[in-house]
């Protein structure tokens, strides 16, 4: 069947095709996206209408068959790297994921406005994230993350940011991505700095302060090392961030993820 | 060397066009002789070469290095004194992405490698330069689970022997890299490939198929290395009639997987060729194949001459978390007993008589959830409650296993087994999917589990005497490389942030380490060349060779 020509999924509306499509996403996607495609540790939520690198059935199809240069999403079709599905399988999953997915592009219930204000104002955020170009460095760049993540995700990442620590860099044949782990390091000299881990290996850390310094070390070199999975960012209770604002704040990461 | 060469060249080309003079053969003979100082290079390996490998360290002859799978190199040039002093010597670049696991074998001055798509290269051993370079066209619906890998060859008399990801067999030829034969083993399109290295074994190439997550019927075959003849064929999964054919339900054995993707290793004082298998299929769904599934996750020993089964040892019984057993049976003798060393993907270290089969005892090397119980025999048994749920259901070790073919080594000098450990649990949840011929057919999907620590890895040296650890190397996170020890007093492995690394193999201290620039998926060998040790690992698309200044 040549069905990868077409731009229209064959199976569309087949439930039973989606049926046999979820079983190949539980095999083949829920390991980074989640068994119901609500999105995991580091594939995004696929249940949002709108997906960041094209929602027609062709697009889908490219994404799953090629990957996304740049990010952790490999090619996926039989003649690439990894168990590979063939044009029919692909076609199944795309099925089953427009089965999941919501009908309309999630629509902000917060008010955008006030959540840019707060996210570069009162609440602070913009002091380790960056969007767009403006904001600080220490924490992931949340540009697309309104697009990527599902509001349970956003809505954690926030309230108990030490839950699941985000990802960081994802190298093209480590399997595992490095996570936003906290470091203290002491120096031979006895300067102390606090910070995030960038990347490491057993003989290497390379690291970035709160100060937003690059720090390179060798780790034989150092006084002492400790990593933490305590996140550096706060976590935003009640009284620093109600529900209202959260939700304002998160309307305003949807609505940057949107464009 | 190069004087040699082209007498060698000359001496077959008039050979072969113009018929010499007894006279002048006579002559270019005792020219090839004079420089007897240099190493042959006539890749002429005979049987016997392989079975005495050990005469010969400066030649690594199979894919483990010797027949009993020690992966242990008798060089001592580089040794604990001056592994610090290591330095990179030359890198051959394949450009082909993706995992490139191969081992490469020398033979007396050339190196001989495979890479991604079914490359296979013929270098210079002291330079690196090609000498020849095959790549061969695959069809664009061929269906490796787990990448476009290759581990590597073998070689016997003037050939080479590569398994493809087409299900074939190919005999190239040593010096030229031209096909001699090709044969089919089986139609590829029902999902097998060939990955490993084929493990030559008198006249015969014995060979073992992938393609456990696609429902094959797993087999090991073998093939006269001068024509490709099929002498035999050894179902992993007994047909009706046969022994063992009761421990599947219903047809399931039509499809019951147990491939066979990791070389053997051989005892020539019993003539018996030790084999190991993967996974039953599919691999994380029990239902339909009640039993046990023989011989899935089974060590196997076999008759070399015939594919008879001597006996068989089943690690995993009925396995639905895809435990192949399919890391290399390494051979080790202590006092009188005569040993197979396991460290299996499930978990535990197993030691076995490799007379008869029987276990000796098993414990286990990395994190266990699956069992909680063993049998009269000592042989580690599932918990009920571990099979793979529809909710998902947190088994340890995950799917990927607490090792797997990344190749352990036995240092006969320290005594001690050196095996790659993973420390991951998954959550297992089943995903039902009908049997179609050459679809992945897993029945079960998993995942990392929620765990709030990052999952890591190590490399444990372990007692064979009682299966407890003696040290252990951490890394940052779990890796696909393997291990070599050295009579350097060396144990050599890497690492997935992509560290080449020489270690103490007494104490596990880090003694030097070289960054390869990409994460290494390969077991690492050694061997020299006008004296000069080099060990050498592939990684990225490189091959990368190091040594003393």
């Amino acid at each position: 069947m040549a069905l990868r020509a077409q731009d229209k999924n064959p199976f569309a509306g087949d439930a039973k095709a989606a049926k046999l499509g979820e079983s190949q996403f539980r095999a083949n996607c829920a390991f980074c996206h989640g068994l119901g495609a609500r999105g995991g540790g580091r594939g995004p939520d696929l249940s949002r209408a709108q997906k960041r690198h094209g929602n027609s059935d062709a697009e889908l199809f490219r994404t799953i068959n090629e990957g996304v240069p740049g990010t952790a999403m490999p090619p996926n079709g039989a003649t690439q790297q990894g168990v590979g599905m063939t044009e029919e399988e692909i076609w199944q999953v795309i099925s089953y994921i427009r089965s999941v997915q919501a009908k309309a592009p999630a629509q902000a219930v917060g008010n955008v406005a006030h959540g840019k204000e707060l996210f570069y104002g009162s609440a602070a955020c913009s002091t380790c994230h960056m969007i767009q170009g403006k904001g600080g460095r220490l924490g992931p760049d949340l540009s697309t993350t309104g697009s990527a993540r599902s509001t349970d995700y956003l809505v954690e990442s926030v309230r108990n940011p030490s839950r699941r620590l985000a990802q960081g860099i994802s190298e093209a044949m480590k399997e595992f991505s490095q996570e936003y782990e906290t470091v203290t390091v002491v120096t031979a000299e006895g300067t102390k700095f606090m910070g995030v881990v960038l990347n490491e290996d057993h003989f290497t850390l390379q690291m970035m302060d709160t100060r937003e310094h690059l720090h390179l070390f060798e780790k034989d070199k150092l006084r002492s090392l400790e990593k933490s999975r305590e996140s550096l960012m706060p976590a935003y209770d009640q009284k620093t961030l109600s529900d209202k604002d959260l939700q304002d704040v998160l309307a305003y990461l949807l609505a940057v993820g949107a464009q | 060397m190069k004087r040699e060469t082209m007498n060698g060249a000359i001496e077959e080309r008039f050979r072969a066009s113009l018929g010499m003079t007894h006279l002048l053969v006579s002559a270019l003979v005792f020219l090839a002789l004079v420089s007897g100082a240099e190493p042959s290079l006539h890749a002429q390996v005979t049987p016997q070469r392989l079975v005495d490998s050990a005469k010969e360290p400066q030649n690594w002859l199979m894919y483990s290095g010797d027949y009993a799978g020690r992966r242990f190199s008798a060089l001592e040039q580089i040794n604990t004194s001056n592994a610090a002093r290591l330095v990179p010597k030359w890198a051959y670049q394949t450009m082909a992405g993706g995992k490139f696991e191969t081992t490469p074998l020398v033979v007396d001055g050339i190196l001989y490698g495979t890479g991604q798509d079914n490359r296979a290269f013929a270098l210079d051993a002291r330079s690196g330069r090609p000498i020849w370079q095959y790549q061969r066209a695959l069809p664009a619906d061929i269906r490796p689970c787990c990448g476009r890998v290759n581990r590597g060859l073998a070689i016997l008399g003037d050939k080479v022997f590569l398994g493809t990801l087409d299900a074939h067999v190919i005999a190239l030829d040593a010096k030229t890299g031209s096909v001699v034969w090709d044969v089919t083993t089986v139609d590829y399109s029902k999902g097998y490939s060939i990955t490993l290295a084929p493990l030559a074994i008198k006249n015969l190439v014995i060979i073992g198929v992938s393609g456990g997550e696609y429902g094959i019927r797993g087999f090991i075959d073998a093939y006269d290395a001068a024509t490709g003849e099929r002498k035999w064929r050894f179902y992993t999964v007994p047909g009706p009639g046969e022994p063992g054919h009761e421990t599947w339900e219903g047809d399931s054995w039509k499809i019951g997987g147990a491939p066979a993707w990791i070389t053997g290793t051989y005892d020539p004082a019993t003539n018996t060729t030790f084999w190991t298998t993967g996974n039953p299929s599919p691999s994380n769904r029990g239902e339909g194949r009640a039993g046990d599934n023989l011989y899935s996750n089974s060590l196997l020993a076999l008759d070399p001459e015939t594919g008879k089964l001597k006996w068989y040892f089943q690690f995993s019984k009925h396995d639905d978390h895809d435990y192949d057993a399919t890391q290399v049976p390494v051979m080790v003798d202590q006092g009188d007993r005569r040993l197979i060393l396991q460290a299996n993907r499930n978990g535990f270290f197993y030691l076995i008589d490799r007379t008869n089969g029987k276990l000796v005892f098993a414990n286990p090397f990395a994190k266990v959830t699956w069992s909680d119980s063993k049998d009269a025999n000592g042989v580690p048994v599932a918990r009920k409650d571990a099979s793979p749920t529809l909710e998902g259901n947190r088994v340890c070790p995950g799917a990927a296993g607490a090792t797997n073919w990344m190749s352990p080594t036995y240092d006969p000098q320290t005594q001690l087994f050196y095996v790659t450990a993973r420390e991951q649990c998954d959550i297992f949840s089943t995903a039902p999917q009908a049997y179609e011929a050459g679809h992945a057919y897993y029945g079960s999907a998993y995942f990392p589990n929620d765990d709030a620590a990052p999952f890591t890895g190590a490399l444990r040296a372990i007692d064979p005497n009682t299966g407890k650890m003696k040290w252990e190397w951490k890394h940052p996170s779990p890796t696909w490389a393997g291990a070599l020890s050295t009579a350097g007093g060396l144990v050599f492995t890497g690492d997935a942030e992509g560290n080449f690394i020489a270690l103490e193999a007494a104490s596990g201290k880090a003694l030097w380490h070289f960054q390869c620039g990409a994460s290494v998926y390969s077991s690492p060998m050694s061997f020299a060349i006008d004296g000069k040790q080099y060990v050498a690992v592939a990684a990225g698309s490189a091959l990368l060779t190091f040594g003393l200044p």
